[in-house]
C-alpha cells in the first residue's frame, strides 16, 4: 500500500463517519464567519430552535462590508453610510451576541479580513478543518491545514452538527522546482500555475504545493499561493509543515502554549506527504522559467508574463476560445498585439486577502519609495489587511511611504477586491489590482482588472503602466 | 427544501464558458440578510442595460435585449443549457438561490465549478453534467426550436428531449435520495449524532488545544 498524501492524512484524522455510497461525515474544527455569508445561516439556526454544536469552534468577523476611509470607518457601525452595508454588519454583530460567539469588531485592532486574520491569531492551526463561507478560506490550506470555501447552507449545517457531509476529492501535487529569478514573488508563481492548469484544471482536486521554491516561502507568500487554489478550480489548496510553519505560528494569540505547544508541534511534523504518497495528477512548474505576470482578461487564466503580447483570436482554431477571447478584449478595451506594457493604468489597489500582509506592503513601498504616482492614475489605494498589520506597517514609516507617493493609505478591509463597500471602479478604468478576481464587474460596474503582484502594482503605479519589475 | 422529481421547463442558453457567480448574482445584492428576492437581479450586469442596486424595482430598467432570458421565446425557461466551468469563483449560495428564485431548477453543462455544484443541491437545483458533444447537440437542438423543452426524470436519472430522445446521467445517490424527498440535511447529520459525540471526545484527547481556546 502506498503512502499518504498530506490531504489523506487531514481527511482520515476527521473523518466521524463513512457512508457506503462514498459520501463521508467530516468533522470541523473551526468555522470562520464573516457578514455576507452568515445572516441566512444564523436565521436558519433560529427557525429550526437549533443552537451552535461547538460554540468555541466559531469565529467572526465584519470583513467585506466595512468602509475603508477613515472618517467613515471612525462612527464604527453606526457611521457606515450604506444602509444596507449597516445593516448586514449589524447582523453580525447581534448573531454573534445571541449565539456567544467571539466576534473581533469593526474598529477593534484586531479586526481585518477574515483570511489574514485566522492564521494571524492563531485562530486557524496546523491540522485544522477550517471551513467558512468565502471560496478564498483555501488560504489557510498554507499552514498545512484542510481549508475550503462553503456556501450558506452548509455554514448553517456546521454550526449545527460541527460536521460536513463531503466526498474525498482527488490529489493533485504542483511542483515548483528551483529557484525564483529576482523581483519574481508568490503571486506571480500562482498565476503562473493557473495559466498553466486553467481555471477548471484543479476542479475535483485538493492540490498540494510542494517544490524548492514553495519550500523557500514565507508564509505570508505560502498564503498567496493557497488562496489562489480556487481560481485554478481547486477547493482546497495545502502546503506541508516545516519550520517555516512552526516558527510562524509559536506565540499567536490562540495558539498552544508549554506542555500542549510541544505535543502540538509533534503532531504538526507529521502534516506531510508520505514519499511514496500517490498523486493523481502531477504539475511541474520550473521556478527560474516564472516571469513576473499580468491577467489580461476577465478570467485568472487569462495571464501573460510582462513581457508578453494580447493574442490574437483571429489565430485560435478552437471556436469556444475563440468567442472567450473576443469578448475578453472586447470587455477589457484592449486588441490583439498589443504589448502588456503599453496597457494604461487608471487606478491601482494593494491590498485583498492575496496580497495584503505585512510582506506584501514592504514590497510595494519599496517600489514607490522617493517616488510618485503617474499624473494619469487617478487613485491608488493601499488596504492592508489587517489592524495589526496596519499598525506593523505604520511602526515600519510604510505609510509614510505611500502617501508621499501619491498613495491612499486605509482602514482593514475587502475593499476593491469586490466593491461592496464604496471602494469600486469606474466602468471603463484599467486597475492594477493585487487581488484574485479578474471577472466582468468584479470591482465595480464595467471596471477592468489586471492581476498582478503588490510589487507589479506599485511599479505600475508610478510609471502609469506596466512595467517589468525585473528592470526596476 | 423544494423536492425534485420531474421537470419539464422550456430550455434556454447561458452560452459561454468559465460563467462565474459574480456573473450569475453581482456582490451588491449579496449584502441582502435574506435568502429569497434574488431572482430579478440573477445575471443582472448582462441581462439589463443599466447598473442594478439592491432593493431597486427592476420592471422598468431597460433590458438588454441580446440577452437570451430576455427574449420571448425563452420566457418561463425552467432549464438552463450552459457551459464548461459554470458557476465558478465565489462561494456565494446566492448565486443556487438567484436562479430558484427565477426558476430555473435544472443547469446542464460539461461541467460545473465544485462549490457552486454542490451548494445546488442544497437548494433544490439539480445541476446535471453531460458530454460536451451531448450539450453541443442539445443547444443545436434548442437553437433550432422555439418551445423547445427538456424534460428531466430524477428518479430514472433520463433528460429527454421533444423528439422522445433519452439521455442518462449520473448523480450521487445520497444526494439524489435528499432531492427527489426535499430532506433537510442537518436533521439527518444529526441522526449521526452520537458518532460526531465519540469522535469528538477522541479528537479532544488526541488535540487538546483545538478545544475551548475560541471565546
Amino acid at each position: 500500500m502506498s503512502g499518504q498524501t498530506l490531504y489523506d492524512k487531514l481527511w482520515q484524522s476527521h473523518l466521524v463517519e463513512q457512508r457506503d455510497d462514498g459520501s463521508a461525515l467530516i468533522y470541523i474544527d473551526r468555522q470562520l464567519i464573516h457578514e455576507v455569508t452568515s445572516p441566512q445561516a444564523f436565521e436558519g439556526l433560529r427557525i429550526a430552535g437549533r443552537q451552535p454544536w461547538r460554540v468555541d469552534a466559531n469565529f467572526a468577523v465584519p470583513d467585506h462590508n466595512v468602509p475603508t476611509e477613515r472618517e467613515e470607518r471612525s462612527g464604527g457601525v453606526a457611521g457606515i453610510t450604506d444602509a444596507v452595508s449597516r445593516l448586514q454588519v449589524q447582523t453580525l454583530d447581534d448573531n454573534c451576541r445571541d449565539f456567544k460567539i467571539l466576534e473581533f469588531q469593526i474598529n477593534d485592532v484586531r479586526q481585518g479580513i477574515v483570511h489574514v486574520v485566522g492564521p494571524e491569531q492563531g485562530v486557524t492551526l496546523p491540522g485544522m478543518t477550517i471551513v467558512c463561507g468565502d471560496s478564498h478560506t483555501s488560504t489557510h490550506g498554507a499552514l498545512g491545514a484542510l481549508a475550503h470555501g462553503i456556501g450558506t447552507s452548509e455554514v448553517e449545517h456546521v454550526m449545527a452538527t460541527q460536521c460536513l457531509l463531503q466526498q474525498k476529492m482527488k490529489n493533485m501535487l504542483v511542483c515548483v522546482k528551483g529557484q525564483l529569478q529576482a523581483g519574481i514573488t508568490a503571486k506571480d508563481v500562482v498565476l503562473a500555475i493557473i495559466g498553466e492548469i486553467g481555471t477548471a484544471g484543479g476542479t475535483g482536486y485538493a492540490i498540494e504545493f510542494g517544490g524548492e521554491v514553495v519550500r523557500a516561502l514565507s508564509m505570508e507568500g505560502r498564503m498567496t499561493i493557497c488562496n489562489m487554489a480556487i481560481e485554478a478550480g481547486a477547493r482546497a489548496g495545502m502546503i506541508a509543515v516545516d519550520e517555516t510553519t512552526v516558527e510562524y505560528v509559536k506565540g499567536r494569540p490562540f495558539a498552544p502554549r508549554g506542555a500542549q505547544w510541544d505535543q502540538a508541534v509533534v503532531a504538526w511534523r507529521e502534516l506531510h506527504s508520505d514519499p511514496d504518497a500517490h498523486f493523481d495528477r502531477i504539475v511541474e512548474l520550473r521556478g527560474a522559467d516564472i516571469k513576473p505576470q499580468v491577467t489580461w482578461g476577465t478570467s485568472p487564466e487569462m495571464v501573460l508574463p510582462v513581457d508578453g503580447v494580447i493574442p490574437d483570436p483571429a489565430l485560435m482554431d478552437n471556436a469556444a476560445q475563440r468567442e472567450a477571447t473576443e469578448r475578453a478584449l472586447h470587455y477589457m478595451g484592449l486588441t490583439a498585439g498589443m504589448l502588456i506594457t503599453d496597457i494604461k493604468l487608471d487606478t491601482v489597489f494593494i491590498g485583498s486577502c492575496t496580497n495584503s500582509r505585512i510582506e506584501d506592503l514592504r514590497a510595494a513601498a519599496a517600489v514607490v519609495k522617493g517616488k510618485k504616482i503617474a499624473a494619469t492614475v487617478k487613485r491608488a489605494l493601499v488596504v492592508p489587511g489587517s489592524g495589526q498589520i496596519k499598525q506593523q506597517a505604520e511602526a515600519e514609516g510604510l505609510d509614510k511611504i505611500f502617501t508621499a507617493a501619491g498613495m491612499e493609505w486605509r482602514e482593514p478591509g475587502c475593499s476593491m477586491c469586490l466593491a461592496m463597500n464604496s471602494d469600486k471602479l469606474g466602468a471603463g478604468e484599467h486597475c492594477a489590482s493585487t487581488s484574485n478576481r479578474n471577472f466582468e464587474g468584479r470591482q465595480g460596474f464595467g471596471g477592468r482588472t489586471h492581476l498582478v503582484s503588490p510589487a507589479m502594482a506599485a511599479a505600475a503605479a508610478v510609471a502609469g503602466h506596466f512595467v517589468d519589475i525585473r528592470d526596476w | 427544501m423544494k423536492s425534485f422529481t420531474v421537470l419539464q421547463g422550456i430550455a434556454a442558453p447561458m452560452d459561454r464558458a468559465n460563467v462565474d457567480t459574480d456573473l450569475i448574482i453581482p456582490k451588491q445584492f449579496l449584502k441582502s440578510i435574506k435568502r429569497s428576492g434574488f431572482g430579478p437581479n440573477l445575471f443582472d450586469e448582462v441581462r439589463y442595460l443599466d447598473q442594478g442596486e439592491p432593493g431597486q424595482d427592476c420592471s422598468g430598467r431597460p433590458l438588454n435585449m441580446d440577452f437570451p432570458l430576455n427574449q420571448a421565446r425563452y420566457q418561463g425557461a425552467g432549464v438552463l443549457l450552459a457551459r464548461e466551468n459554470f458557476g465558478c469563483g465565489s462561494s456565494r449560495e446566492h448565486a443556487p438561490w438567484a436562479l430558484e428564485d427565477y426558476g430555473l431548477r435544472c443547469i446542464i453543462a460539461p461541467s460545473f465549478a465544485d462549490i457552486f455544484y454542490n451548494n445546488c443541491f442544497k437548494n433544490g437545483i439539480l445541476p446535471i453534467v453531460l458530454d460536451t458533444q451531448v450539450v453541443d447537440h442539445l443547444f443545436a437542438q434548442m437553437y433550432a426550436t422555439e418551445g423547445y423543452e427538456l424534460k428531466i426524470d430524477l428518479a430514472r436519472q433520463v433528460v429527454q428531449t421533444p423528439a422522445g430522445e433519452e439521455i442518462s446521467f449520473d448523480v450521487d445517490t445520497f444526494r439524489k435520495h435528499c432531492l427527489l424527498n426535499g430532506l433537510d440535511d442537518i436533521a439527518l447529520t444529526l441522526e449521526s449524532a452520537a458518532a460526531i459525540r465519540a469522535y469528538e471526545q477522541r479528537w479532544r484527547k488526541q488535540s487538546p488545544w483545538l478545544f475551548d481556546v475560541i471565546r
